[in-house]
């Protein structure tokens, strides 16, 4: 018995330095959802892209470590991480209270803004009370645009709340909707790109209020994973000052 | 009115789920599930009441299409005629500048056409069965009196298929009202609907979901009380004589 209580503790001891040896350039894999354009999909012969994909390997670049993408549906996504199938998740995952219980959130790394988006005749200047009065308003349901869609305009207008914003589009293009709020990336690519001229933008991108539209997209790590979190904190600051996340950031968004 | 109390409870307590905009939205959803529901199977027995008699006709241009048309719509999901009816409306070209466009835009009219189809549908096989089950002795005696046949199926056969059918039909009314929840698929609110935005934005899918299945619960409890209280009334004549 003590024998093998020698033992356990001498394996506890190696796993223990042996861990402590690698902590500062362990390898690591993040995981993503695709897609969702433009910040994490596949090029026509199956590589992974987008501004998520772009960004990470430049992070991980900086940080002097080898990642490796592991693709991973967004169901069980935290569940993965905690299983420690991989050890970061940058997937367009939205910092929220809620997710803070379960996981540790990097400084957001990309604030998405919303935008309105109707017919490119659409009579809507300014969407606001008197504008969007009697309108049929699409939104994505329980998305933040959904809730601030319904919060302030709710009373006013009908709004439609769908499953899927492909769902939406095809009711857009039907004519059942007068306007649609989405994250401003979302509805570029599907609406604007991909249905040229039909459609525009409708008054300011939207990034406020905080309460609505929160913290911005963050990395998450496991809550002990300290360490690392802030090697990719340090890691963003640098390509924010170098210029490479400004590159990374026209290549996918223009301006 | 249970499920206000309940709500009201609720709030009561502080919760910060069940807020009086929430409540607000169930309320909503109960009245359309409710409307839905209602007027579907009314349109549907309507329609049920000529296609079973048809569907046993003895000539085949009456019988095949109605055949056809059970064959049909209860041969596929509810969930996919809904689809079909809600999104394909739209590839009729020039549709959206006809008066139809004004009933077809909104989705509770696509949604109404799709479960009254389906409810006439399942209406129609439960009602020809029963008209089936006729005892002959009846249609014997009919015919023995002189009755048309036109005449004989208004006095006798169909009052007497509609009692025996009625059990089935209770049932039929019941799934329809579980089979409404699909309804939320295309963006009506009716109660799945709010309780799954609910859901949606307090990450709360238990108390969401649990709350609208207690006012479904309560729908099915009136629904089977109505029933019950018909068979006891029309099917009186064939309980065994008591005393």
């Amino acid at each position: 018995m003590t024998f093998k209580k020698i033992l356990s503790l001498g394996v506890l001891g190696t796993a223990m330095v042996a861990a402590t040896a690698n902590a500062e350039v362990r390898d690591i894999r993040i995981a993503v959802d695709v897609p969702y354009e433009p910040m994490e999909y596949r090029t026509p012969d199956g590589e992974l892209t987008g501004f998520d994909i772009d960004l990470g390997n430049a992070l991980c670049a900086e940080v002097g470590i080898q990642c490796e993408w592991v693709v991973q549906g967004w169901d069980g996504i935290i569940p993965g991480l905690m299983a420690r199938k991989y050890d970061v998740i940058m997937s367009s995952m939205t910092i929220n209270d809620q997710r803070r219980e379960k996981v540790l959130f990097s400084d957001p790394y990309i604030t998405p803004p919303s935008a309105w988006f109707g017919p490119a005749d659409s009579a809507v200047e300014t969407p606001d009370t008197d504008a969007l009065k009697g309108m049929t308003v699409g939104v994505q349901r329980g998305t933040l645009q959904d809730n601030y869609a319904t919060d302030l305009y709710g009373d006013v207008a009908d709004i439609n709340r769908y499953a899927t914003a492909d769902d939406m589009v095809l009711d857009m293009d039907s004519g059942r909707l007068d306007i649609v709020f989405l994250d401003y990336p979302i509805g570029k690519s599907t609406l604007l790109d991909s249905d040229a001229g039909n459609y525009r933008v409708i008054g300011e991108q939207i990034t406020e209020p905080k309460e609505y539209f929160g913290d911005g997209f963050g990395m998450a790590f496991r809550q002990r994973d300290e360490d690392l979190a802030n090697a990719f904190n340090e890691a963003l600051v640098t390509l924010k000052d170098n210029g490479t996340y400004e590159e990374i950031y026209t290549t996918y968004f223009g301006e | 009115m249970d499920a206000l109390m309940n709500g009201l409870e609720q709030l009561l307590a502080g919760n910060s789920i069940f807020t009086l905009q929430t409540l607000g939205y169930y309320g909503e959803g109960l009245v359309t599930t409710v409307q839905l529901v209602f007027l579907s199977l009314l349109i549907g027995l309507v329609l049920a009441i000529p296609l079973s008699i048809g569907r046993g006709a003895k000539r085949a241009w009456i019988r095949l299409p109605i055949f056809f048309f059970c064959y049909v719509f209860r041969g596929t999901p509810l969930l996919v005629q809904l689809y079909l009816i809600y999104y394909g409306v739209v590839f009729v070209d020039g549709i959206q500048d006809t008066w139809l466009w004004l009933i077809l835009e909104k989705p509770f009219v696509p949604a109404l056409v799709a479960f009254t189809l389906n409810t006439a549908a399942y209406t129609t096989e439960i009602f020809r069965g029963a008209i089936k089950s006729t005892p002959k002795g009846e249609i014997e005696a009919a015919r023995a009196y002189g009755m048309s046949q036109r005449l004989m199926m208004r006095r006798i056969v169909m009052p007497s298929a509609f009692r025996r059918a009625l059990p089935a039909y209770g049932n039929e009314v019941i799934f329809m009202l579980h089979a409404s929840a699909i309804a939320s698929v295309v963006t009506i609110m009716d109660l799945t609907g709010a309780a799954r935005f609910v859901y949606a934005r307090f990450y709360a899918p238990f108390d969401a979901f649990f709350f609208a299945a207690a006012i479904y619960l309560c729908l099915t409890f009136a629904i089977l009380y109505f029933f019950r209280y018909l068979e006891k009334k029309l099917l009186a004549h064939l309980k065994p004589a008591t005393g």
